[in-house]
């Protein structure tokens, strides 16, 4: 665990500059690969640049409107660096809509922009689980298996190291270098990555220690996930059946 | 055609494997159910959201002891920091205002100073300077930074009522909104 590395007085929050870094390398991987996929690299980084600059902005604005007094009896906060003083929620949600709009105007496809993208998830996946180990979070549940870790006060399943193994193979698997992947009908490439993503998610949740549960100790994330799954398996499925369609009418 | 029939024959094999995963999936959804216990429920002390808050004792500047447990019921902002660290400088006249505008509803401040890696007389000096009201700890052997797992100053927890840590943040200086914010959440908890 190495939550902050400490530069003179500036304490740099280490999961954050990881994840940095994933951004950089994703971004990387992707305009890389993107023509690949049918998609012109500039106008990747132009998407992603705009979705980040609208997320951050979001985030800050979604935020001061849920806590309007806090910042009315402290104006000079609403440009405070601080982390915690984001809406991650908000900054997804306006993320999305400026990158659709973006992604209309310039006649982007959104199948192949998803394809295009996907590197930078796999990448994002991967360094969010180095980020979890660096902070303690995601941590995983007692028990006596002679692989656990000692973490907040108990032996664990050591579920960050699960989740690094896990997403690294999935990188591996779904290098976007490999042909094949370009030749796949547009969409299913991302479909086949979230998929994957999602089961692998759905049974490592299973470890964990920190799981918001429902009643009978149903792990809500593990629900989300079955849920991602099902979506990903119908939308491949549905694409196949209208790629017949298609052949069928040619 | 060949190629059709292929391409149809893959898409049926493909809606038998879909439900078989999303049957697997669903099983493995209800044999891993959290048992009692499972998830920390906020039952260990660990310097952790989530968890306990480590309980601790400490003199205060004018001789007091202070135990964290003492304070239980009420809601609790234990700030550790050093006269020589500018992010604590910065944020201590907000958490003075804070004192002032929410120690009637509720809020304690404790201000543990690390002692170990500071000087006395130079943490005085400053909490004089500001005029700081609310307690002073010392913590004149580390024993609470090492306890915190404290790694940068400043560090700051925010503690509910049930002594449970809601929050923390990791160096500074916190905005005076932040601060409101969630002294006010953890007020209406």
């Amino acid at each position: 665990m190495f939550p902050v590395l400490q530069i003179g007085s500036l304490a740099v929050q280490v999961p954050g500059l990881v994840m940095l870094a994933g951004l950089w390398l994703g971004l990387i991987l992707a305009e890389r690969y993107a023509a690949g996929f049918g998609v012109a690299a500039n106008q990747l980084y132009n998407l992603v640049f705009v979705a980040l600059a609208s997320g951050v902005i979001g985030a800050r604005v979604v935020f001061v409107l849920r806590y309007p007094l806090a910042f009315t009896a402290s104006p000079i906060s609403l440009l405070s660096l601080n982390l915690d003083l984001f809406d991650p929620s908000g900054g997804l949600a306006l993320a999305l809509i400026a990158s659709l709009i973006y992604g209309q105007r310039h006649s982007m496809k959104l199948l192949p922009t998803l394809d295009a993208l996907t590197p930078l998830l796999a990448i994002l996946a991967v360094t969010a689980s180095i980020a979890h180990l660096a902070s303690g979070s995601a941590f995983g549940a007692p028990t006596h298996i002679p692989w656990g870790i000692d973490l907040w006060g108990e032996r664990r399943h050591p579920t960050q190291v699960y989740e690094i193994l896990a997403s690294s193979l999935l990188l591996i698997v779904f290098w976007p270098g490999r042909e094949t992947y370009h030749k796949w009908d547009p969409g299913n490439y991302f479909l086949a990555f979230t998929g994957s993503s999602a089961s692998l998610y759905l049974f490592l949740q299973a470890f964990r220690g920190d799981s918001p549960v429902l009643i009978n100790g149903l792990r809500i994330p593990q629900i989300i996930a079955w849920l991602v799954l099902a979506f990903c398996l119908v939308a491949i499925g549905k694409l196949s059946k209208r790629n017949i369609k298609e052949y069928k009418i040619r | 055609m060949i190629v059709l029939v292929m391409h149809s024959f893959i898409v049926s094999k493909w809606d038998y494997f879909s439900i078989l995963v999303l049957i697997a999936g669903a099983a493995w959804i209800w044999i891993s159910k959290a048992p009692t216990g499972s998830t920390t429920d906020g039952q260990i002390p660990q310097p952790r959201q989530g968890f306990q808050a480590p309980d601790f004792t400490l003199n205060t500047n004018e001789g007091e002891s202070l135990t964290l447990s003492d304070f239980h019921g009420r809601p609790v902002l234990v700030n550790l920091w050093a006269s020589w660290c500018p992010p604590c400088r910065a944020e201590m006249p907000a958490m003075q205002r804070l004192y002032t505008d929410y120690h009637d509803k509720g809020l304690e401040i404790l201000a543990v100073n690390a002692t170990s890696q500071d000087r006395l007389s130079d943490a005085l000096a400053f909490s004089d300077e500001l005029g700081l009201t609310f307690p002073i700890l010392l913590d004149t052997n580390g024993e609470i930074a090492r306890l915190y797992q404290v790694q940068s100053l400043p560090t700051s927890f925010f503690i509910g009522e049930d002594g449970k840590i809601k929050d923390v943040v990791i160096g500074g200086p916190m905005s005076e909104a932040l601060l409101r914010i969630r002294v006010d959440q953890l007020l209406e908890e």
